[in-house]
């Protein structure tokens, strides 16, 4: 098994946060893992990105450009990244702040209203983990205890309290994800 | 089985580092490696092993810095990037002609001048063919993943110590900046004084009335005596050359061509020999670990046997002259590379090896 994501949207949306959540689980899982994120001037201010990869197998390149998952949570990355989704790979994107929504009949489509969920949640810091969430559902790559084993393991000690908050995201994401389309 | 981490390649230099048991870190912050500075001020070694972490004012001042401490028999290590690194050159010389072991890393970005923040491989003319004066080499190995950067700093020392040479660690903003599992290595310990003493008797560790002093100097007006020093330099870098040369091959048993490429690019490059082995081309990898001393004896006994080869860079071309030179015309060798910070993807150096190499005349 090999999972080639790119998680891609603004700076400050938890996008290599959540990256990076990901490649511990895989880890917990004893799996092979990469992330690699865009960093340098694109980083301040604008679009962030991350490809993260899980694998069985050593990891070759950590750079591509196809991908079995994008997960997207902006327009720019609409625009940069569905393209770049494999035939029959996985979109997973949250509507919001979305004016050209994906039209490739090829690849599967999904959606979370990520950004709604963790308003009335009262809490915007789970909305990356209901966007894990919703992605673990689609693709079950690695099983929610070692997320949670993961996290603990990504966040530092005096963070541990949020923890629970986090579970709650990933259990409310699991929940509301979408399908607008999948393919055979 | 060692703790495992997911780290930046930066992070996992700065930690193994202090596993190394590294007496002093001097550097000066500079994209893409200042999270190695930051690693090291957060962690405060100096509480834990004693080691000395400090931001010098200036890559001058760190490299003449780790000149100082090297000298007392210190483990002693600077970091920077391209631009920084330039800046180091004069100490590096003199560093070696003064035989200090020592660690240098240089996390490459795109130049020339300050170039790019992004990530480059054009430093190897300078790693490897000597960025300061005089008949000198580097020890330079190329790490291709976090567990290398790792693995690296503890084989760089080694070598340094056991060849009294500068080593550079040669990486790149991609091997920086990107995170992987790491299987650390436990701690080692620092050497005590009287340990020094007594394992490097060069090192200037203050006279005892039973020698004489110790004197570390780059400098020898008597041309007879400088050049018996350089001829005793140059023994020591063919014994590095027989025993130190280190490289990886992938898929080159049944190879009719190969790529050619080390760090960041061989990482793509793996990428690129499944690529086109789905496709039924018989490509292989051939990733040099050292990049001094050059696994040239390997690519010439592979040029007997392969139908091209195909270098690739994040540069214009620099390695290519070292595989030229080691396969004498017997094969053909060419070059693709991104310059300036773009990084080439594994579908592109699919196209150039069909059409350059395969499909070329």
């Amino acid at each position: 098994m090999t999972e080639e994501i790119i998680i891609a949207g603004f700076g400050g949306q938890g996008v290599l946060s959540m990256g990076k959540m990901l490649a511990y689980s895989g880890i917990m899982q004893e799996q092979e893992v990469s992330w690699m994120p865009s960093y340098g001037p694109e980083m301040r201010g604008g679009t962030a990105n991350v490809t993260v990869i899980l694998s069985d197998q050593r990891i070759n390149s950590p750079i591509l450009n196809s991908f079995d998952t994008a997960i997207i949570l902006n327009q720019q990355s609409m625009d940069k990244f569905e393209k770049t989704v494999k035939p029959g790979g996985i979109l997973l994107y949250d509507t919001n702040g979305i004016t050209k929504h994906p039209t490739r009949k090829d690849i599967n489509i999904y959606v979370v209203e990520a950004a709604k969920e963790s308003a009335l949640m009262k809490s915007s810091k789970t909305f990356n983990m209901i966007v894990l969430g919703a992605y673990l559902k689609i693709r079950p790559i690695v099983e929610i205890e070692n997320v949670i084993k993961g996290i603990k393991k990504s966040l530092p000690e005096r963070h541990h309290h949020l923890i629970p908050m986090n579970v709650e995201g990933i259990n409310r994401g699991l929940e509301i994800v979408q399908i607008i389309n999948e393919v055979a | 089985m060692g703790e495992l981490r997911l780290m930046k390649g930066n992070e996992a230099i700065a930690e193994a580092a202090i596993r190394s048991g590294v007496d002093a870190y001097y550097g000066y912050p500079i994209t893409p490696q200042s999270e190695i500075l930051e690693y090291l001020m957060s962690e405060e070694p100096y509480k834990r092993t004693g080691m000395v972490v400090l931001q010098a004012e200036s890559e001058i001042a760190s490299v003449n810095m780790v000149y100082g401490a090297g000298a007392g028999g210190k483990k002693a290590m600077t970091t920077s990037s391209s631009p920084g690194i330039s800046l180091m050159q004069e100490g590096l010389s003199y560093i070696a002609g003064a035989e200090i072991p020592c660690l240098i890393v240089n996390v490459v970005r795109g130049g020339p001048g300050l170039g790019t923040i992004q990530p480059s491989q054009s430093d190897y003319f300078q790693t490897t063919k000597g960025g300061g004066h005089g008949d000198y080499r580097l020890i330079a190995l190329a790490p291709a993943s976090v567990q290398e950067m790792s693995d690296f700093v503890k084989l760089g020392f080694e070598l340094a110590f056991k060849y009294r040479n500068p080593v550079m660690l040669q990486a790149d903003g991609v091997i920086g900046q990107m995170m992987e599992k790491v299987e650390l290595f436990d701690q080692m310990p620092r050497l005590t004084d009287q340990e020094i003493i007594a394992k490097y008797p060069w090192a200037t560790t203050g006279k005892p009335k039973s020698r004489e002093r110790n004197i570390i100097t780059s400098l020898d007006l008597e041309a007879l005596k400088q050049e018996e020093f350089n001829l005793h330099l140059q023994r020591k870098y063919k014994e590095v050359t027989e025993n130190e040369t280190r490289y990886e091959l992938v898929n080159c048993e049944d190879a009719e061509y190969l790529l050619v490429a080390y760090g960041s690019s061989a990482r793509i490059s793996l990428k690129t020999v499944q690529l086109a082995r789905e496709k039924g081309l018989k490509v292989g990898l051939v990733r040099p670990i050292t990049l001094w001393p050059f696994p040239s004896k390997i690519i010439s006994e592979l040029a007997d046997k392969v139908k091209g080869m195909l270098c690739v860079e994040m540069s214009a071309g620099q390695m290519i002259e070292d595989v030229i030179l080691a396969t004498l015309g017997k094969t053909k060798v060419l070059h693709y590379g991104r310059l300036g910070g773009v990084i080439p993807s594994p579908d592109e150096v699919l196209v150039a090896l069909e059409t350059q190499i395969i499909g070329g005349k």
